[in-house]
């Protein structure tokens, strides 16, 4: 029976974990590797370089952009995005007003309507939400443009896209767009396991909605809200930002390297000037954000864990 | 809309309202007025929001009946007459059938692959003790947290070396590594809570651990298979970057490449109506999946964060 359970065990995990160190772990542990070596990617042969390409990190401008970039996607789209969907999450679950012989807590009036309709973005690729607003964007027939000149703001056509000091805004507010509904529906679910009887205390004394939010709800829901940080920023760093910048600015990368973020880069690097050790350098360095960014997070976040 | 929560229970006659100390009590008078005002901003915020997400998708399908020349000139106006044609020519010329095809082979096979290989292996982590298995577990889950793209370029290498680059299955053999982290991590969770009872019964009336795993545990373990199942469908169907690195063949291209690929070459001959319409074709089917399925759709999509 051991030796059948031993059999079983190697049966069962041979595959997927063979899988997953051929695709998966090796060339992960080769990236690190290549860092140190001048291989271009296009022929079998190269040699050890030692720390030269992280020497030439340093003087390299545009990586400075794209890190800079990196850090504003992983700062800054979290704090808004999580900020409107606790907003847009509060209301949907506890912000109604309490009717006769309903339960204590409600949401607003068709609150099942908007959980829905804001999840919407969150079932659609990444990729064709941002071709879609590479077209609302466009400066002479696009969406946008064309409703600004639709209220009379004809003076008011600005090239979105096109221009250096808004196309990262344009960038990033695709992504708010695209994944608020998510953090709706998580932090409802959340606001779902509070208990009622303490909304029902807060009530009784007399708390109004901002204090209700942010001595009963906020705390309670603070790990949901932390871990739904982490999750963001790990995609505002990774894969988001690829996809949404690579299909909607020129270039890609933008006018200017305005709108290049790290993976973009580490991309243009490996697949287009045939630098593959180099980009290998530039992925760890974006690993390096990636686990510093989690790591802060985690630490400024720890609070009390609150039982209830 | 006349009053928010601030509750009638207390009304100021009805005693010292000690438990207010938190708040400053401000005239009742007042605070009702901004109660209305915050309340009609509230709503209005959340209904405007509402709009903000319906309107582009609308668009998208109002524009994909329109011809070219209206798209141009009058961007919010209804379609004159409704140009199914576009559809039929996105559908035909522009290739969205094979991308659609392709799509559909490769998230088929490495989502059938996934589910397999990820409780298999899931369901031994969690329920076999045996030197090795905290760290295989730890293994796994460490490929959650880090940046895809490093990997990538040395992946595209062991691919090509492999002789799987442009090809669906060597697509679905990725696919299914790199949904495995996740879909392990998850169903170890899931295997954990399942009861021990009915298996070990099983396995003393001379079931063999396979068959007890295909015969008794993966039925107990459906509904947390449909959960992980609904997220590696939306994340296999709708990834980008591993098909745009691995898969250059313009013969094997999923939809989200086609439809960027038709995209960068000015809507084929420029022919933005049929783009439109393949935008909206790759857009609907996720769509009207999630309408149908809302409620497993969003529990296997929050599941995944929350655990």
């Amino acid at each position: 029976m051991q030796h059948g359970k031993y059999r079983f065990i190697v049966g069962f995990l041979a595959l997927p974990l063979g899988l997953y160190a051929l695709f998966v772990v090796w060339p992960f542990i080769q990236s690190i590797y290549y860092s140190f070596t001048d291989w271009t990617g296009l022929s079998p042969e190269f040699k050890m370089v030692g720390f030269d390409n992280y020497s030439r990190i340093l003087d390299d401008e545009i990586f400075w952009k794209s890190l800079q970039h990196s850090l504003l996607f992983a700062l800054l789209l979290p704090v808004v995005t999580i900020s409107l969907a606790l907003f847009f999450a509060f209301m949907i679950n506890v912000g109604g007003r309490k009717r006769r012989n309903g339960p204590v807590v409600s949401g607003v009036r068709g609150s099942s309507f908007y959980k829905i309709v804001y999840f919407f973005p969150q079932v659609l690729s990444i990729a064709i939400v941002a071709l879609l607003f590479a077209f609302a964007y466009n400066p002479d027939s696009g969406a946008i443009n064309s409703i600004l000149r639709g209220v009379g703001l004809d003076g008011v056509q600005p090239l979105w896209l096109g221009d250096p000091d808004l196309a990262l805004w344009a960038v990033m507010a695709v992504l708010v767009w695209s994944t608020v509904g998510f953090f709706v529906v998580l932090f409802s679910a959340g606001m779902a396991s509070i208990p009622a009887e303490m909304y029902e205390a807060a009530l009784l004394d007399g708390a109004g909605r901002a204090t209700t939010f942010f001595r009963i709800t906020l705390p309670l829901l603070w790990d949901t809200v932390q871990s739904g940080w982490v999750y963001m920023g790990i995609l505002a760093l990774g894969a988001e930002s690829f996809a949404v910048v690579q299909i909607m600015t020129t270039g890609p990368g933008g006018p200017d390297y305005s709108t290049t973020v790290m993976v973009l880069y580490v991309y243009q690097k490996a697949f287009r000037d045939g630098q593959a050790a180099y980009a290998t350098t530039i992925g760890v360095a974006l690993l390096v954000v990636t686990l510093a960014f989690a790591a802060v997070v985690m630490r400024l976040g720890r609070r009390e864990r609150l039982e209830y | 809309m006349k009053t928010t929560q601030t509750p009638a229970p207390v009304p100021a006659e009805s005693g010292a309202p000690v438990t207010k100390a938190d708040i400053p009590p401000g005239p009742p008078l007042r605070e009702k007025k901004e109660g209305t005002v915050l309340n009609a901003f509230s709503h209005g915020i959340l209904v405007l929001w509402a709009f903000m997400v319906v309107m582009p998708l609308l668009w998208a399908v109002m524009t994909s009946f329109k011809d070219d020349r209206s798209i141009f000139s009058s961007p919010w106006s209804l379609p004159d007459t409704l140009h199914f044609d576009n559809w039929s020519r996105a559908w035909t010329e522009a290739n969205m059938s094979d991308y659609f095809l392709n799509t559909v082979l490769v998230v088929g096979g490495s989502l059938v692959g996934t589910l397999v290989l990820g409780s298999m292996a899931a369901y031994v982590l969690a329920r076999f003790d045996f030197p090795g298995n905290r760290f295989i577990y730890y293994l796994f889950i460490g490929g959650m947290s880090f940046p895809i793209m490093l990997a990538l370029v040395p992946l595209f290498y062991v691919v090509n070396n492999m002789g799987l680059l442009n090809t669906i299955h060597g697509l679905i053999l990725v696919y299914i590594a790199y949904s495995l982290p996740f879909t392990v991590f998850f169903l170890t969770a899931f295997f954990r809570t399942l009861p021990t009872s009915v298996a070990e019964a099983a396995f003393v009336d001379g079931a063999s651990h396979s068959r007890t795993f295909f015969q008794i545990m993966l039925p107990m373990a459906k509904p947390g298979l449909i959960s992980v199942g609904i997220f590696n469908f939306l994340g296999q169907w709708n990834q980008y970057m591993l098909p745009t690195v691995l898969n250059t063949d313009p013969d094997k291209r999923v939809l989200t490449q086609g439809l960027v690929q038709l995209a960068v070459s000015q809507g084929y001959k420029g022919d933005w109506s049929g783009l439109f319409a393949g935008l909206v074709m790759a857009m609907l089917p996720v769509l009207a999946a999630y309408i149908i399925f809302q409620r497993q759709v969003v529990q296997g999509l929050t599941a995944g964060a929350l655990k």
